[in-house]
């Protein structure tokens, strides 16, 4: 029997495909690893599987159809997606909305981000094990579907706003559904800390892992809770104030280690600084209409309008016929807003047609995504589940 | 032993009869979630709307070990290949549920490339129309899909040598 | 004010790269020619604007415009909060630009996506293949001379029948 010594046997790279069907990638996305024993020495991620054409599409449908496709994008919080691609195409018509429509937008946004920060941190857990935080998160959630049911008339795919204001008025009694409700999101934000804070499985899996610096995080272009929990202090809601977030109170979360720990604890306070907006925008609403003047020619009256005058009826037929529509100028505008994910822009260019020329959506996830190559070189295969979970990844926005 | 005891304790039936119940009451589904209908199965595994009332809890991700594919989402050019070798992997008996509206008829999207219905190469059992169909839609499809198993019969499964 | 400043000097420092400067809706853009993007680019970055917030194209062929293809450089200044579009064009018939990866690493995935969609080659790139389509797609999607349904891929995929005769019963 020969010894068996290091140059007799014949070492290779083992490469594993993490692929596009499998229970802890978010979506359809597929990372070609390169394994040495248990270390992963290289990871390409291949994207695309989802890539549905939406921007190709946003050349055939007007304005305020397209509102519907943005839903589709960040499914885990439309209305985010909804306010920001008007904010859009109201700043390419220079269009002033109503107060009263500026903060139910906020009321909106900050819910759809406490749901997207609740379903973010519940994946993580379930990729890591902790299943009991997946379905807290998820009872929680189902009230506040039922809050956009109230409003919005479905779950998911709300398509709330138009360009010019929303659909429709807040029923009565809203408010007190959601003080309510946030109420029972403040209790189980703490449920969820009390389990994993201190839990030394959860130090274990994620402390020190994947840890993203200041420097990196320009060059990659990173934003939202990813580049805040490595120290970059840049909220756009803050810096670049839109839709009247000027006038409410609440603190920007910094962390400074960067890693899946610090991105965690990112999100839960942010959960906390969303329910305090939450709080304030009910307590100072003003009143109003929600719609800015059809009589511009920019946006649908209201339905009772549109049945019962015949104002309303033309307007109507001006803004959605075929041969005739909006009129924009021609130009072009980018609006950056801050999603739950991170910087998420719409930049739409018009020729003066009733759809727009090109509308490009500026995808957080995407950006955040490239730098995952880099984040995973020297750590076991078991933490890229962690570090996939920490980044939130959503495949609708990713391939568009 | 008497034969009040043995009435009360022993049950006839056929044979198919025994055996849909069990697979019916057992499905193991196999979740292709690809976008926002993804979610919303999500919700219906969840705590509300309970999928495990049916026995349907057992969600493998893995297809030789399950029997009921539920393709929720809509289904690029680029992920087709990947669900065709899913749906050859899995062992029959196999069932498939065409989840919302891009499932079933390519939905929204009418573009270069979203598959517009995976009926088109696959063959599908109940579609649940939607976008995204409410959690309850998605329990009903899968009661349809139960009632189906309940009335096949063993002579379907019949070796093609038979012939 | 970092914009003013930086504007203002621009048509000195670039005399012939420099197209044209526009306002639009609040927001400043700079047109430029394209072979000499990478010093433009440069230049802002040193002058303050550390961030590229979004990398695309449009396709001008029905708007018009200084050439048919235009890449737009969303940059930001993160200490003044102020923003600043560039706008690169390039011709059809030699569509590549330089990259600017070396100044910015999300411009690697980005110009990826310019490419596949648009068919505008990125010079110095490291890793320029398709990136949203399948690696056997033709054309280029997002031009304007493209058809929304596509050319038939979509249809092409191999028909499976079901392995067990099933008959079917009514309801």
């Amino acid at each position: 029997m020969t010894r068996v010594t290091e140059k007799s046997l014949k070492t290779d790279r083992m490469i594993l495909n993490f692929g596009p069907q499998h229970p802890s990638t978010h979506g359809t996305l597929r990372i070609i690893m390169e394994l040495d024993g248990e270390t992963v020495t290289k990871a390409t991620p291949e994207i695309g599987y989802l890539h549905s054409g939406f921007e190709k599409l946003g050349e055939d449908l007007d304005f305020n159809q397209y509102i519907t496709i943005t839903d589709r994008m960040n499914y885990l919080s439309p209305l985010c997606n909804n306010v920001a691609y008007a904010l859009a195409a109201e700043k390419l018509m220079e269009l002033e909305v109503s107060k009263r429509t500026e903060y139910i937008r906020v009321l909106m946004c900050e819910l759809s981000r406490i749901a997207d920060h609740l379903l973010s941190v519940g994946m993580l857990a379930v990729d890591l094990g902790a299943l009991t935080a997946f379905l807290y998160g998820f009872r929680v959630r189902e009230d506040i579907y039922d809050l956009f049911e109230i409003a919005t008339g479905t779950r998911l795919t709300t398509s709330y706003t138009l360009v010019g204001g929303l659909m429709r008025d807040i029923p009565e009694g809203f408010d007190k559904a959601v003080l309510k409700v946030l109420d029972e999101v403040n209790e189980v934000a703490n449920d969820i800390e009390t389990l994993l804070n201190k839990n030394r499985i959860w130090h274990d899996r994620t402390k020190n892992i994947g840890i993203i610096s200041k420097e990196d995080a320009i060059s990659y272009g990173i934003s939202g809770p990813m580049a805040r929990a490595a120290g970059l202090d840049w909220d756009i809601r803050v810096n670049e104030p839109y839709s009247s977030y000027e006038e409410f109170d609440f603190d920007v979360v910094i962390a400074l280690n960067g890693d899946v720990f610090d991105r965690y604890l990112v999100r839960m306070e942010e959960i906390r600084q969303s329910i305090r907006i939450c709080r304030q925008s009910l307590e100072k609403m003003p009143s109003g209409d929600v719609i800015v003047d059809p009589g511009l020619g920019y946006s649908l009256p209201p339905k009772d309008e549109v049945y019962n005058s015949i104002e309303g009826l033309i307007y109507h037929f001006e803004v959605t016929m075929p041969n005739r529509g909006m009129v924009p100028p021609v130009g072009e505008a980018y609006m950056p807003t801050e999603s739950p994910n991170g910087e998420l822009g719409f930049y739409i260019v018009s020729d003066g047609k009733r759809t727009p020329y090109r509308v490009r959506t500026r995808p957080p996830s995407l950006i955040n995504y490239s730098i995952f190559s880099k984040l995973i070189e020297g750590h076991m295969l078991s933490d890229a589940p962690a570090i996939l979970g920490s980044i939130n990844i959503i495949a609708g926005e990713l391939d568009r | 032993m008497n034969y009040d005891d043995i009435k009360s304790n022993v049950l006839t039936t056929k044979l198919e009869s025994a055996i849909n119940w069990g697979r019916k009451n057992s499905l193991w589904p196999m979740p292709f979630g690809t976008a926002c209908c993804g979610i919303e199965f999500m919700a219906v595994l969840a705590s509300r709307t309970d999928i495990s009332r049916f026995g349907a809890e057992a969600i493998r991700f893995s297809p030789r070990q399950s029997d009921l594919l539920i393709v929720a989402g809509r289904i690029s050019i680029k992920m087709m290949p990947v669900l065709i070798r899913i749906y050859e992997q899995m062992p029959e008996p196999k069932w498939v549920i065409s989840m919302g509206a891009c499932a079933s008829s390519g939905g929204v999207f009418d573009t270069y490339s979203v598959i517009q219905g995976i009926d088109q190469f696959i063959p599908v059992d109940v579609y649940v129309p939607g976008c995204p169909p409410r959690p309850e839609g998605v329990v009903e499809s899968l009661m349809k899909i139960q009632n189906l198993i309940d009335k096949e019969k063993l002579s379907d499964y019949a070796l093609s040598s038979s012939k | 004010m970092l914009l003013e400043q930086t504007l203002s000097q621009m048509k000195e420092r670039f005399p012939d790269i420099v197209l044209d400067m526009t306002e639009f809706a609040g927001e400043q853009i700079l047109h430029v020619k394209s072979q000499h993007i990478l010093t433009v680019l440069t230049a802002l970055k040193a002058d303050g604007y550390n961030f590229l917030a979004d990398l695309t194209a449009i396709d001008n062929l029905t708007l018009g415009g200084y050439e048919r293809f235009a890449v737009a450089y969303h940059l930001l200044c993160h200490k003044t909060a102020e923003r600043l579009t560039v706008k690169a064009y390039v011709p059809e018939e030699k569509a590549s630009l330089p990259s600017v990866e070396s100044l910015w690493k999300t411009a690697d995935w980005q110009e990826r996506e310019v490419f596949d969609l648009f068919g505008i080659i990125f010079e110095g790139h490291p890793n320029l293949i398709r990136i949203m389509n399948p690696d056997d797609y033709e054309g280029h999607p997002l031009r304007k001379d493209y058809p929304r349904l596509g050319r038939k891929e979509r249809d092409n995929f191999p028909v499976i029948e079901r392995g067990i005769q099933k008959k079917k019963r009514p309801e």
